[in-house]
């Protein structure tokens, strides 16, 4: 492999799963010229997912989760340029520009640039003390210090997705008083069964936060270090700490200026290249094909990440390589955990099983006709792990006998006579 | 210290050493082989598939519900199976042979 017995320079635009994965791999595949890594983020390249669950009600944070030790990064040579921000890429001179003017030049570029979380339009937003996003390490401190800092502890948080819910629950244990409003008329509408919205409503009603629907934030107005939250049904909420979290939005501004294919978020191969032969994007950012799926998709995932980056550092280093996984994503809420397997959109049929006797162990099996799309696992690990391999082995199962929670789920309980 | 040493699916044995955090963790920052840790330890990605050697299972511990209903389905699975990143890194555990699933 010349690619990687050579002695060339891969720069990798973004440190967090994605970039920090593929520096890794690369090395692995054997690629032997410098690899530089930069981030805005000044820290140590983290786990992201923790920020919003444990990370958030934990009392001591003095220690980050590091995604690897500071001593792998020195001992695999792997250059990490932190709280360094890349404002433009040159494809034809193949350099990046850093903010400040400096220029560093390379052989293969990788973009891991990842998203960041949509502001809305509200009024008052701008202005507005102790208003939050939940995405970087930082983002953590500030809402921890605003947490501390109130008397009433009272925690507004805009939107009903993973991260409102994560963040509800996380607050709600490190003892704030929590509201979540959330546009739609269910929460986690974009990416669940309604099944599933109501488990999630009722577990966190259960838990004490408050977690109302059909609620649009339309402003927020501030007197004394006091915001209120108001919605277009007239009803306002006081709030301490806001935190926003109603989506992302892809990094694709390097991309595009560089010229890149961009088409919700920057188009990849199977083998994660760009319309530019020395240009790779992976994780967050990229619009990739699925090919259980066929189609183009984007994934907000670890998996993803992860994935991406393996394939796009086997492929650099001149390996025969072909994306082809099936997603898989998790959430902790509480003592819940959601496992999920799988691309539900396209259903147009579900089956909820609860399992005998343990009311908290749930699946929504979700199918386009017979065809299993995916499956939502509530501390279900047995029916995460056979819906990954049903999906994966195109297995049509006997609907009849998985409706049947008298047949307890094992490998062969409900395949087709 | 707690010494643990594991061999991966290329008979490596490799010798490590720590004092706190996980199993997985401490493979993690030596490299072994076939484990990763894709979730960051919380149980959800069963990356990090070990067999205990019998004589030691005692000294490790069962897994937890959620974690034999992963394991369960596993193709790799062993009556001895366990995902390091649910094994603490304590004296208990000082000497252990872990072998790596995958």
């Amino acid at each position: 492999m010349t690619e990687a017995a050579s002695n060339k320079t891969c720069i990798v635009i973004g440190a967090s799963h994605a970039g920090v994965n593929f520096a890794f791999a690369l090395r692995r595949n054997g690629w032997a010229g410098e690899i530089l890594v930069y981030d805005s983020d000044p820290e140590l390249p983290y786990h992201r997912p923790p920020l919003s669950k444990g990370y958030l009600s934990a009392q001591d944070n003095s220690q980050l989760d590091l995604l690897f030790p500071k001593e792998n990064y020195e001992s695999e040579n792997i250059t990490l340029n932190l709280g360094k921000k890349v404002i433009a890429i040159d494809k034809l001179l193949k350099t990046i520009e850093l903010s400040g003017g400096s220029k560093q030049g390379y052989d293969t570029l990788v973009l891991a640039s990842g998203a960041r979380p949509i502001v809305p339009k509200i009024d008052g937003l701008q202005g507005a003390k102790n208003v939050f996003s939940l995405r970087t390490f930082g983002h953590t401190v500030g809402i921890q210090r605003a947490l501390l800092a109130s008397v009433n502890k009272r925690v507004v948080i805009i939107g009903g997705g993973y991260i409102g819910l994560e963040t509800a629950a996380s607050l709600k244990k490190a003892g704030a008083n929590v509201v979540v409003l959330e546009r739609e008329k269910r929460v986690l509408e974009r990416v669940t069964a309604p099944e599933m919205s109501v488990f999630f409503k009722d577990l966190h009603h259960a838990n004490g936060v408050d977690l109302l629907t059909s609620k649009n934030v339309i402003s927020i107005e501030n007197s004394s270090g006091v915001s209120t939250v108001i919605c277009d049904d007239k009803t306002s909420y006081e709030a301490d700490v806001i935190v926003v979290g109603v989506g992302i939005e892809v990094n694709t501004e390097l991309a595009a200026q560089a010229g890149l294919e961009l088409e919700n978020g920057i188009k990849v191969s199977t083998s994660a290249k760009t319309n530019d032969a020395h240009i790779y994007a992976i994780g967050d950012c990229t619009f990739h094909y699925n090919q259980h799926y066929k189609r183009y998709i984007r994934l907000e995932s670890v998996q993803n990440a992860v994935d991406q980056a393996k394939v796009a550092a086997a492929a650099i280093c001149g390996n025969e390589v072909n994306y082809d996984v099936i997603p898989w994503f998790w959430s902790d809420q509480y003592d819940v955990k959601l496992q999920m397997v799988g691309l539900s959109q396209g259903y147009n049929n579900v089956i909820k099983r609860i399992e005998l006797g343990n009311e908290k162990c749930q699946s929504v099996w979700y199918f386009r006709d017979d065809d299993l799309l995916a499956v939502d696992a509530v501390n279900n690990g047995k029916a995460y792990v056979l819906g990954t391999r049903f999906i994966k082995g195109k297995q049509i199962l006997d609907k009849s006998k998985l409706k049947d929670v008298s047949i307890p789920i094992k490998p062969t309980s409900f395949l087709l006579d | 210290m707690t010494k643990i040493t594991f061999i991966t699916q290329d008979n490596e044995s490799i010798i490590v050493e720590g004092n706190s955090g996980n199993v997985m963790e401490l493979a993690v920052q030596n490299k072994i082989k076939g484990i990763e840790g894709n979730c960051g330890g919380v149980c959800s990605c069963a990356t990090c598939h070990v067999h205990v050697q019998p004589e030691d299972w005692d000294r490790v511990g069962a897994p937890s519900t959620l974690e034999s209903d992963m394991l369960e389905f596993d193709d790799h699975v062993s009556e001895y199976s366990r995902l390091c990143c649910q094994i603490n890194v304590d004296d208990t555990i000082d000497g252990i042979v872990l072998k790596v699933a995958n």
